[in-house]
């Protein structure tokens, strides 16, 4: 193991490195920290300039109530869980399909199509924002959830074909020869035999795909405007406009906004981590 | 029909698969491509007639002080972003030990790469706030002045690249923790044995396993960088007098912004943004082509 085990070094560095551990923790979260705390302030802290140290009087209730109401901010986060969540069912089921097809079939223009969606996935949005906007609006779906879901999803499919495809790539081949040989149809196959092994690939882009188009901002911006459309990410940024100042409501609007990719990832730790280093290991 | 099938459904059936996402992406992202690479010789304010302007757009691109500033800060980001892999790695370094709670504190660690870049330009506006940021207080309590580091030209930049270094600091470092589990120990053994410590180690026998990790952390690293586009957006609006712009925010602000909509310079600039992209993408096909052959 490197570097050298700590139970194997001599005990003052034992104790210097599990001092070390949290200190270094909340050096490195001290502005999520910050966050946490001020979104619980008074709004007399706040005019007071007492940003750092310990809050007054502890608002939690007050604050997070407060953004509730007074601001369209629960419209915003429905609008992110109607993007999120077809976008998540839509990308998987298409490069469930993709990937099945680029690693199990043997044709000529197998490596191109791959490539195509590998390459495709790196791209800059910028190279696709006018043609897209005016797709979406000449499709009539320009500032609908549907309409931001349904680019997310086609440009997903392009990193979720590469990941699919070398997850089958890496199954026993011999299932599918197996089961051909019994005369099983290729679609059947693809339904009963290798779709049911494809559950932790599916778990883990599940959680991945949620979090980076929860947290999507510049296509938020690209297709939707107003509250009954935008996502919670545009709709910080505008709320932020709005409050000028008023930080305390600001941080207890970022933490609602933080809190389900946070939680999916608490949940589904495992998967989020495999998902994100696939191909970090030989 | 089902004759027809039956032969020839081993041929058949990939492409019965694929047409539904090939469809999308064609839609959404290969066609898209050539039609910017097509807008970008038009003048067009994306609602009346398109004019022809040949490579008007990118003579003008020549000339535009605002590119140039934008290219340097890309240039900028690319440089200054790699940053996070080292740290990432002496962060995995740190972590990768087998202490009682070392599972919570890797995912603790993890956490910002997690949350939204809104809210990390959010916090980072608020931690550079002049008055009451954090930043300051510590400056001004050490005897120097306070920097308004995101209303300050030369500042700027700096300041939200390191905001963007922080989740992806994290990024890299999540990629190294799953390289470093797999390095293998029999070989640190041994080289151990050799009398190889702490540096020497780390170069000559670890970082060569750390490969793979390595080379997917550069590759999300440049995407990252020349991706930059939300925190600008969030901590300075591209400001002050567009010190901190780079080609995605320039382009996005040509396209459509109270400037007036300018879709084929905008396009222009996303091509060259495109181009600049398209090294990067090439190297890692070719790397994958390779490795598809080696099979």
């Amino acid at each position: 193991m490197f570097p050298t085990p700590i139970a194997r070094t001599s005990s003052g560095t034992q104790i210097a490195y599990k001092i070390a551990l949290p200190v270094a923790l909340v050096l490195w979260l001290l502005p999520l920290i910050a966050v946490a705390l001020t979104s619980v302030r008074s709004a007399g802290d706040i005019t007071a300039g007492n940003y750092w140290g310990w809050p007054t009087s502890f608002n939690l209730l007050a604050n997070y109530t407060a953004i509730f109401e007074n601001t369209p901010i629960g419209k915003y986060i429905l609008n992110s869980f109607k993007v999120t969540i077809p976008t998540v069912i839509g990308s998987v089921a298409l490069s469930c399909m993709t990937g099945f097809a680029l690693a199990v079939y043997k044709f000529r223009a197998n490596l191109i199509v791959f490539f195509m969606f590998v390459a495709g996935n790196f791209v800059p949005f910028q190279i696709l924002m006018v043609p897209v906007r005016d797709l979406t609006l000449n499709m009539g779906i320009y500032n609908t959830t549907a309409g931001l879901a349904l680019f997310h999803i086609a440009f997903q499919t392009g990193f979720c074909t590469l990941f699919m495809r070398n997850f089958i790539k890496a199954m026993p081949f011999e299932l599918i020869e197996a089961a051909r040989v019994e005369g099983v149809s290729e679609i059947k196959i693809f339904w009963y035999v290798v779709l049911p092994l494809m559950k932790p690939a599916i778990a883990a882009l599940s959680v991945l795909i949620f979090t980076f188009i929860w947290n999507d901002y510049f296509w938020a911006t690209v297709l939707t405007q107003g509250a009954d459309t935008q996502p919670i990410t545009a709709g910080l940024y505008s709320l932020n406009g709005q409050w000028v100042a008023a930080w305390h409501l600001v941080s207890a609007g970022s933490i609602v906004a933080a809190l389900p990719p946070v939680l999916m990832f608490f949940l589904m730790q495992r998967h989020f981590i495999a998902g994100l280093t696939l191909g970090a290991v030989k | 029909m089902s004759a027809y099938w039956k032969k020839n459904q081993q041929r058949l059936a990939p492409w019965l698969f694929l047409a539904p996402g090939i469809f999308m992406f064609l839609m959404y992202v290969i066609i898209p491509i050539f039609q910017s690479v097509n807008i970008s010789f038009y003048a067009w304010d994306g609602l009346g007639e398109r004019e022809w302007v040949g490579a008007g757009n990118y003579v003008e691109l020549m000339d535009d002080e605002a590119f140039y500033t934008s290219l340097k800060n890309n240039v900028l980001w690319l440089v200054l972003y790699m940053l996070a892999i080292p740290a990432g790695l002496f962060v995995a370094l740190f972590l990768n030990q087998t202490v009682r709670g070392i599972r919570i504190y890797k995912s603790l660690f993890f956490f910002p790469f997690v949350i939204s870049q809104v809210v990390v330009g959010l916090v980072f506006s608020w931690f550079y706030d002049p008055k009451y940021g954090l930043l300051n207080i510590f400056l001004t309590s050490l005897g120097f002045e306070a920097i308004p580091v995101l209303a300050d030209e030369t500042w700027v930049t700096y300041g939200i690249i390191a905001a963007g270094l922080w989740p992806q600091t994290a990024y890299c470092m999540i990629l190294y923790l799953t390289g470093l589990n797999a390095v293998d120990p029999e070989q640190i053994e041994a080289a151990r044995l050799d009398n190889a410590k702490g540096f020497k180690l780390l170069w000559y026998v670890v970082l060569p396993q750390l490969k793979p990790a390595t080379f997917i952390a550069v590759v999300v690293t440049v995407i990252g960088a020349l991706r930059s586009f939300d925190l600008i957006s969030i901590m300075t609006d591209g400001g002050p007098w567009g010190s901190s712009r780079v080609l995605a925010f320039y382009m996005y602000e040509q396209a459509f912004s109270e400037y007036g909509f300018r879709m084929g310079y905008g396009a222009a600039i996303a091509v060259v943004l495109f181009a600049i992209m398209m090294i990067y993408i090439s190297v890692f096909l070719y790397k994958m082509y390779r490795d598809e052959r080696g099979y």
